[in-house]
């Protein structure tokens, strides 16, 4: 099979537009007679959901919560990009796609990243319209800040809750397709296999939480929007419940996986106090803007923050990159502090943290200042650590928070499967190699208002379907593959719990396909991590049945896919002999310690197909061509 | 740290459920309240008994998926909190804590401390929006918003539809809940359109479900873990009155 990534032809500029001029259309009255699905109601699936549904089509949109507004978009903090230059510092959406591209470290396709800055101006429209309370200046107008890897301006924001205000503004365009009847929402729903009928998606198997009942639905076409990977790690900012079983069984169906190894680290997390330790917080990054980085000059310094003078702290990152100081991208911000911490300039009682001191902001703006813009997430780190960071420098430390990688789509958000579509942080397709702060909240609601709602009508319109019904031979194979799966979960009744070996796995991942990556250290996970597998499918204890609310066999779940994902990371992360944004292979650096790329080798996207289980997967490479921007070595001194 | 813990403990919604007592040894002052609970499920499974199933979700206070009482308060001691934001320095060595489900009938219990809280989303859906269909808006600066009008509307849509403030009310109403959306937008010039039809569609909706009223005990705004004020519930009540009109 070859890789179409159905890039139009033309400038880049006139590329979407002209594009949907050409799609086929659904007639209005037409469209209630078609059925999509759409899993996970996090912002890019409460948009498409509420937006097709407004279009009329007839929408079952599922969630694993209770509620669409439990996802975890509503725990994004910081903003939204949009090139909207109400700052008047120059920004537009070639700047806006210049930045993205650059901070993906030219790992992105050109024409997708025009698009999402093409489109992302319109998001904030649409928020606001929804009574998004975003922060506005005394004469009314929006405000805005700047965010790591830009120097502009454009990031809206709601206080340090923008995800939050974003996701119940989406989810208040759901709630009144609900209202209407043209969304119907399944709530606790997991889904557990994609059904694909003469090549196409036409279908789930979802588990129904509450009393385990698995349940077929039929459909005309399937949106994912089910988020990342993080939790492959154990330790990441993502919620608990994320996890990728959704997208990792429609891999297995024969969607390919993109970039799976790349993945981002977030410089400012609190630090790990322990082995109870569930999950990381994360801390804005929007907090680099008044914050200043340091580390003690001299090794191993135990003396408390306060008592080290001005002129025996090192700022580092002002020190190294004097142009974007503190507000350098994620994936610099990161590997500096761990290299700091390893090489013995760490603080706290693990010493596996660097400070972000206020004092200099509060000293300049103001104690009131700084709590209007920061207050929440001041608050937080005084509730999780004790500390009271207005008088106290805070400590941080890099931790897992983003998967750029995910399922390979094309420009319309398309898999390898028809009728399957895939976004948000589900797919691959924008953040290249790395993730720019404040657009993540963009390309969901990028691609979940204003991109796969026509993408979707056009293949809708475009393709004839056979009937598909919900009780067919495909449906019960797939019913079938789920149900031998559980039972042979809740038939090992092993020695340890879900956490433990999950934790056991993490660690691996951590250690070896984590921050910094060789050869050597990928060799070694690719040993590991098929044992504590195998030893998880004998070993692992699970109680209950599967006929009840069951959390620990939720989690194994989850757990087993993880293990197969995580696998495929380090096989990917062994194959990209290059350094490039998030994924760091320490045989590949510059002089100066920064990602060396090799453009002519590995400009591409690597999309993994699955090829049964215990067979090698088969690598399918996307070349990645730059016509607007030339691929420079990224520079942020 | 020892704590000895007593836990609401209900199969399903037709069981009559009951309290059982466990012991959490080696407990950090460190760990969060709902980490202390992942280590006593541990312990549980290991015995080959079933864990205590909660909902959690975030674990840093923002999706609203946790909740319990404990010792009798919704999301436990401390102020501006939920139950993960709780970390086990706010209890001392030999401690007993009694833990239970959001009491309710507006909320039943679908197991242990996990409750069905979908009667907030029917009355969101009852209105609790503004009708902007996708694309067809204005620029966002073509609506002016004041800061002060702009911070007050966040105030009030900070909500995180945990329910406490209903778990916490002798009533079990959810003003507080349903103030803070009618509130948020009828302070904002995009929420003018609907504002009658909004506030009076879902107070039906919040007495359909069978919430209580309100009878200003204030217990709502004490518990609320975004410290939502009942100012809002007076611009509710405000509201309501006024669209009779």
């Amino acid at each position: 099979m070859t890789l179409d990534s159905k890039i139009p032809g033309g400038p880049i500029d006139k590329k979407w537009s002209e594009h949907k001029f050409h799609m086929k259309l659904v007639n209005p009255a037409n469209r209630r007679k078609y059925k999509v699905i759409v899993v996970g109601t996090g912002l890019a699936g409460s948009a498409v959901a509420a937006s097709l549904g407004e279009l009329g089509y007839n929408v079952l949109a599922f969630s694993y919560h209770e509620s669409p507004r439990r996802a975890h978009s509503i725990a994004a903090q910081g903003g939204i990009n949009a090139p909207k230059n109400y700052s008047n510092d120059g920004d537009s959406v070639h700047r806006l796609f210049y930045d993205t591209l650059k901070g993906g470290d030219y790992r992105a396709r050109e024409a997708n990243v025009y698009r999402l800055a093409e489109v992302s101006g319109s998001i904030i429209d649409q928020c606001v319209a929804q009574g998004v309370p975003f922060a506005r200046d005394y004469a009314g107008y929006l405000d805005n800040r700047s965010f790591g890897g830009a120097q502009v301006a454009r990031t809206f924001y709601a206080r340090g809750q923008t995800g939050q205000q974003l996701l119940l503004g989406a989810y208040s365009a759901l709630v009144r397709q609900m209202d209407q009847g043209s969304v119907k929402f399944h709530e606790r729903r997991e889904m557990l296999d994609l059904v694909v009928v003469d090549g196409k998606a036409r279908g789930i198997i979802a588990r129904n939480l509450l009393n385990g009942k698995l349940e077929s639905y039929s459909a005309d076409a399937v949106v994912l929007a089910t988020g990342g990977y993080g939790n492959v790690f154990y330790l990441s900012t993502n919620a608990k419940a994320s996890n990728a079983t959704a997208v990792w069984r429609a891999h297995k169906r024969g969607a390919f996986f993109g970039n799976p190894c790349f993945t981002q680290i977030h410089p400012t997390c609190i630090p790990v106090t322990g082995d109870h330790q569930s999950k990381l917080t994360l801390m804005s990054e929007s907090l680099r803007n008044d914050g200043r980085v340091w580390v003690p000059k001299k090794k191993g310094d135990a003396r408390p923050a306060k008592d080290i003078p001005e002129n025996e702290r090192d700022y580092y990152l002002e020190r190294l990159y004097p142009s974007f100081g503190n507000l350098v991208p994620r994936d610099v911000a990161s590997r500096r502090a761990k290299e700091m911490c390893d090489n013995g300039y760490g603080v706290g009682s693990s010493k596996m943290a660097v400070y972000l001191d206020f004092a200099d902001a509060i000293k300049r703006l103001g104690r009131d200042k700084i709590f209007e813009k920061y207050g929440n997430l001041l608050d937080m780190y005084k509730q999780i650590t004790g500390e009271d960071p207005y008088q106290v420098p805070m400590r941080i430390y890099p931790a897992v928070h983003y998967t750029m990688g995910g399922l390979w789509v094309d420009y319309n958000l398309m898999s390898t499967v028809p009728g399957l579509f895939v976004l948000g942080e589900a797919n691959f397709s924008d953040h290249g190699a790395n993730r720019l702060g404040a657009s993540a909240l963009m390309q969901g609601l990028a691609d979940g208002y204003f991109i796969a709602p026509y993408t979707v009508s056009d293949y809708l319109a475009s393709t004839s379907f056979t009937p598909a019904p919900a009780d067919g031979p495909a449906f019960k194979e797939a019913e079938n593959t789920v149900t031998a799966s559980i039972n042979k979960l809740l038939g090992i009744d092993g020695t340890k719990t879900v956490d433990e070996f999950h934790r056991e796995f993490g660690k691996v991942m951590w250690d070896h396909v984590g921050m910094a990556r060789n050869k050597e250290g990928l060799k070694k996970a690719l040993e590991l991590l098929p044992k504590i597998r195998a030893e998880f499918w004998k070993g692992v204890k699970i109680t209950g049945n599967a006929h009840e609310i069951n959390t620990e066999l939720e989690k194994a779940q989850r757990v087993a896919d993880f293990m197969e994902l995580g696998e495929l990371m380090a096989l990917d992360a062994l194959q990209r002999e290059e350094s490039c944004g998030g994924h760091f292979r320490e045989e590949f650096q510059t002089e100066e310690g920064e990602a060396k790329r090799n453009d002519r080798k590995f400009a591409y996207v690597a999309a993994w197909e699955y090829a049964g289980a215990g067979k090698k997967p088969v690598l399918h490479k996307e070349e990645l061509k730059f016509e607007y921007v030339k691929p420079s070595q990224r520079s942020y001194k | 740290m020892k704590i000895t813990l007593k836990v609401w403990r209900q199969k399903d919604q037709n069981d009559e459920g009951r309290f059982v007592e466990y012991t959490a040894d080696h407990v950090s002052p460190d760990m969060s309240f709902l980490e202390m609970l992942d280590v006593v499920n541990i312990g549980l499974v290991k015995k080959g008994e079933t864990p205590v199933a909660f909902d959690h979700d975030c674990r840093e206070g923002i999706c609203g998926s946790c909740g319990m009482m404990i010792n009798g308060r919704a999301h436990g001691p401390g102020r501006g909190i939920a139950t993960c934001q709780l970390h086990m320095r706010s209890f001392r060595d030999g401690d007993t804590i009694v833990i239970e489900p959001w009491r309710s009938n507006a909320f039943p219990v679908l197991k242990d401390l996990m409750v069905d809280r979908t009667s907030f989303d029917r009355i969101m859906q009852a209105g609790g929006y503004t009708s902007a269909k996708t694309g067809g808006v204005p620029d966002g600066n073509a609506i002016l918003i004041p800061k002060p009008v702009a911070d007050e509307a966040f105030d009030a849509a900070a909500c995180i539809g945990c329910g406490a403030c209903v778990a916490a009310c002798p009533n079990s109403s959810a003003m507080l809940f349903v103030s803070a959306k009618v509130s948020q937008l009828a302070l904002l010039p995009q929420g003018q359109a609907e504002r009658t039809a909004r506030v009076q569609r879902m107070i039906a909706q919040m007495d359909e479900e069978k919430f209580g009223s309100c009878s200003n005990t204030y217990a709502c705004e004490a518990e609320c873990p975004k410290q939502i004020s009942v100012t809002h519930i007076a611009r509710l009540n405000r509201e309501f009155v006024a669209s009779q009109f």
